[in-house]
């Protein structure tokens, strides 16, 4: 029997008896990373990475049962070993790595291979069997530095602020968040966050994370006083009323969708920025080819496609339905 | 080339016009001279020819890109255009240029008529030394299809503020005869090529929508009425020997309307009249989609001035023997009308737009049932006594429509809106059946309240099947009345016909899918406009 198996209620690991990201109640949730799509309420007990912890007990809330491994660190479970290691995708984020009688398996969650700054930088890990996303498994998507990015948003803040207008990015609350934070602290502006982020941050802070400062957005804070820094807000801000009371907004939203340019106009924003937190397409292939994995499931993306291309060039790969990759979209407002 | 992309960036992340009016206005501030009239020449669609085939460069960006072909249709697929297909799939530039916009251009003329494999090493050794953005617009140079959301007004309205130079004149100079290569941007703006001091229009007198019953407006006989023809209101100028024809876009486009060209032998100097171009034949007004064959080319193919002939339905006179009109009362506007026009011999192509009377108006609402069968939207109603007034004034011109055809419809897509709607599904893709399939047959987005816009976004959310970016595939279950001005042929839908302003009339939720309207539904009504 295989290791692992795709069953209704997620990636199931056969000879431990537990669940990776499940998407329906179990007993035992092993968690990649503190995304929507990846983690649900309900699961009797949770094992994530230690930096994930703070971000389930404040989305999730209440009485949570959460046990925590180091990146590197391992557990056996039912004759099964496991172990975490970076996915380079969020604070937190981790690839869960399985062994049994000399099989490993590894479930990546979503990742990327760029060091962003502030998640730990990505590591490949040698398996058998490989289970990818391929959110941006299209040719057409390969990112730029994140520096390069970061400048492009400095520029564009430069001349938002030449002419009286009052800067706004839009980036999911965990994770791009964050990343845009840190890049971003080396410009010397203030740079004003919205609650839902700035919960976040202080639970990162006091977890032990190394944030820049930021000031929370609230009402006492004059428009004029935003207009000279710089705005961070999820999407469904962005979208929202409170915008149209700043002085002059310009929004720009951050994410790979925005590398096309219908992507860009499809949204009503002014500007976007083609910064990701998923893989690139030389991306997906260097980390899988780095696997040397005999067999590489397809999770979410362009699955279809990617698993199609992987077949072609001799990686025998297969994809799965599964429920992630919803988050960019639905992610609520906290 | 790096400033022209910098402009480029600039219209595209702002969907705001003065923002794009600024950055345009920058640009020619800033630009090389010798760019300027290249830059002129692409928003204003001037093409050069076409040095490369789309298929061969699809050929040599999937040979360099080292991918299948299957993989380049998938990205294609994904992307929309072929120009920033092959910009995004390329491998990174290895090398940077600096040559001008104005130099490309030439540079890719010059590859006109050479074999294959020179044209080839060019355009490789290009994309090598030319970043994404740039790459796009390189394409795009090769392509001529700049579309990138600037009005031929808006840049005309860039220029004029630029230069500080009238806008009409600089309309005028710009849809001269000229080319890039040949003029400078100065000779352009002043319009060394044209003379510029006759053309200009008046602003045009618009008509707002009757809100009330017509009994309102008191005694019928204070009152003219006529056909409110769907056309192009235009004005045509007759000045120092010369004729122009304005649309109400205030576009000139005098070079569209060879059938009115006769005018310039006809009316006197010093004449300027209102009016509707329309597609007339055999004394006939033809629909909308006829005439809508004729507007924006550069060339008339022969079977086009069969198919849609021009007529011009005269509405009012603003000018007459040099002198301004426009404070005189209608009725003595239009008396001098029917004398000059009556004095031009006769001619299919131009006509007085008919007076409808009517002793009551309640005859005048039974004669308005009959608008359809004439290719009218209804009728205008303008005050005797009434001023040409610049603009939309309330009170004494009404426009009073006939209603608007209707379908049933099923939705099959559902995008998030903007602005006050973002966050919620408020764009919606129609369909009608084809048999034992759906086709799309038209995009809406208004008519609904909010209440049950939240409704139709929970449905959404719970019944989307796929997902194409920011687009969801829904399941086929609520239907909806569409309403519309008029249908026409189009070959770039897949159901070979379009609605002209569709919007949603109301949600029929008596009405289950079956019950929807067939494309041999809309075939038929499409039919009966024609006949």
């Amino acid at each position: 029997m295989a290791l692992i198996k795709f069953t209704n209620k997620g990636i199931y690991c056969t000879k431990g008896d537990f669940y990776i990201d499940p998407w329906k109640p179990v007993q035992l949730a092993v968690t990649t990373h503190g995304h929507a799509d990846h983690v649900k309420s309900g699961n009797a007990a949770y094992l994530c990475h230690e930096l994930t912890k703070p971000i389930l007990l404040h989305r999730l809330g209440g009485d949570l049962k959460i046990q925590t491994l180091a990146y590197g660190e391992s557990l056996l479970i039912n004759g099964v070993q496991l172990s975490l290691f970076p996915a380079g995708h969020v604070i937190g984020s981790a690839q869960v790595r399985l062994e049994y009688k000399g099989e490993i398996c590894v479930i990546s969650g979503d990742y990327k291979v760029e060091y962003d700054g502030i998640s730990t930088a990505f590591e490949p890990v040698k398996c058998h069997t490989f289970v990818s996303e391929s959110t941006f498994g299209l040719p057409i998507y390969k990112w730029l530095p994140q520096q390069v990015i970061i400048d492009q948003i400095s520029n564009w803040h430069s001349s938002n602020q030449q002419q009286q207008k009052t800067s706004v990015l839009t980036a999911y609350s965990l994770g791009k968040a964050q990343r845009l934070i840190k890049g971003l602290s080396l410009l010397q502006q203030k740079i004003y966050v919205h609650s839902a982020i700035a919960n976040l941050n202080e639970a990162f802070i006091k977890a032990g994370v190394d944030l820049p400062e930021t000031i929370r957005i609230s009402p006492e804070i004059s428009k004029s006083e935003l207009q000279e820094g710089i705005l961070i807000v999820p999407p469904a801000v962005a979208d929202g009323r409170w915008i149209k009371t700043l002085l002059h907004p310009a929004t720009g939203i951050c994410s790979g969708w925005m590398q096309v340019r219908a992507g860009r106009r499809w949204r009503s924003s002014d500007a976007g920025f083609a910064l990701s937190d998923h893989a690139d397409w030389p991306g997906l292939l260097s980390a899988i080819k780095a696997t040397s994995a005999e067999k590489v499931y397809v999770t979410h993306g362009y699955t279809a496609t990617f698993s199609k291309y992987l077949n072609e060039i001799g990686i025998d790969s297969e994809e799965v339905k599964t429920q992630y990759g919803v988050e960019d979209e639905e992610e609520a407002v906290y | 080339m790096k400033r022209f992309t910098e402009l480029i960036a600039q219209l595209e992340s702002s969907n705001k016009t003065n923002d794009k009016m600024a950055a345009l206005v920058a640009y020619f501030n800033e630009a090389e001279e010798q760019d300027k009239p290249y830059v002129i020449a692409m928003f204003t669609g001037k093409k050069p020819k076409r040095p490369v085939s789309t298929a061969l460069l699809r050929e040599w960006a999937i040979e360099k890109s080292g991918i299948s072909a299957w993989l380049f249709a998938e990205s294609y697929h994904n992307v929309g255009d072929l120009s920033e297909t092959i910009a995004l799939i390329l491998p990174p530039p290895t090398h940077s240029s600096d040559l001008k916009l104005s130099e490309w251009i030439m540079a890719l003329a010059d590859i006109n008529g050479k074999d294959d494999a020179v044209k080839k090493t060019f355009i490789t050794d290009s994309w090598d030394c030319l970043n994404i953005s740039e790459r796009f617009i390189f394409n795009k140079l090769i392509s001529g299809n700049f579309r990138i959301g600037v009005s031929g007004k808006m840049l005309v309205n860039a220029l004029a503020k630029q230069s500080d130079t009238p806008a009409n004149q600089i309309m005028h100079s710009i849809m001269g005869k000229w080319k890039p290569e040949e003029i400078t941007y100065q000779e352009l703006i002043v319009g060394a090529h044209v003379n510029t001091d006759h053309s200009w229009p008046y602003p045009f007198c618009l008509a707002y929508a009757l809100d009330q019953a017509p009994e309102a407006l008191g005694e019928i006989q204070e009152w003219q009425a006529e056909w409110k023809w769907d056309g192009i209101r235009g004005q045509i100028v007759k000045r120092g020997g010369e004729l122009f024809i304005w649309s109400r876009g205030e576009e000139l486009v005098t070079d569209q309307f060879p059938e009115l060209h006769f005018l310039l032998a006809e009316l006197p100097d010093g004449t300027v009249l209102d009016g509707e171009i329309l597609a007339v034949k055999s004394g006939k007004v033809l629909p909308f989609s006829l005439l809508q064959q004729r507007l924006n080319r550069k060339t008339i193919a022969k079977n086009q001035l069969e198919n849609a002939p021009i007529g011009f339905y005269c509405y009012d006179l603003l000018e007459y023997q040099g002198a301004d009109q426009r404070a005189e009362p209608l009725k003595n506007r239009r008396k001098i009308l029917e004398l000059l026009i009556s004095g031009i011999p006769a001619q299919e192509n131009l006509l007085m737009s008919p007076v409808v009377n009517a002793n009551s108006w309640a005859e005048l609402a039974e004669i308005r049932m009959d608008s359809r069968a004439m290719n009218s939207e209804g009728l205008m109603l303008k005050k005797l006594d009434s001023l040409y007034h610049s603009g939309r004034k309330r009170g004494d011109w009404w426009k009073w429509k006939i209603n608007p055809y209707n379908i049933d419809a099923v939705m099959i897509y559902a995008q998030k809106g903007s602005g006050r709607r973002a966050g919620f599904f408020t764009d919606y893709t129609f369909a009608v059946r084809d048999g034992d399939q759906l086709i799309t047959i038209a995009k809406a987005y208004s008519g609904l309240t909010d209440a049950e816009i939240k409704e139709v976004d929970a449905f959404v959310k719970k019944n989307a099947i796929e997902k194409f970016g920011p687009v969801r595939t829904v399941k086929p279950e609520l239907v909806f009345e569409i309403a519309f001005e008029g249908i026409a042929e189009s070959k770039r839908h897949k159901a070979g016909l379009a609605l002209r302003f569709p919007r949603i009339a109301r949600w029929r939720k008596d009405k289950k899918v079956e019950e929807i309207n067939t494309l041999a539904d809309l075939r038929q009504l499409l039919n009966s406009t024609l006949g």
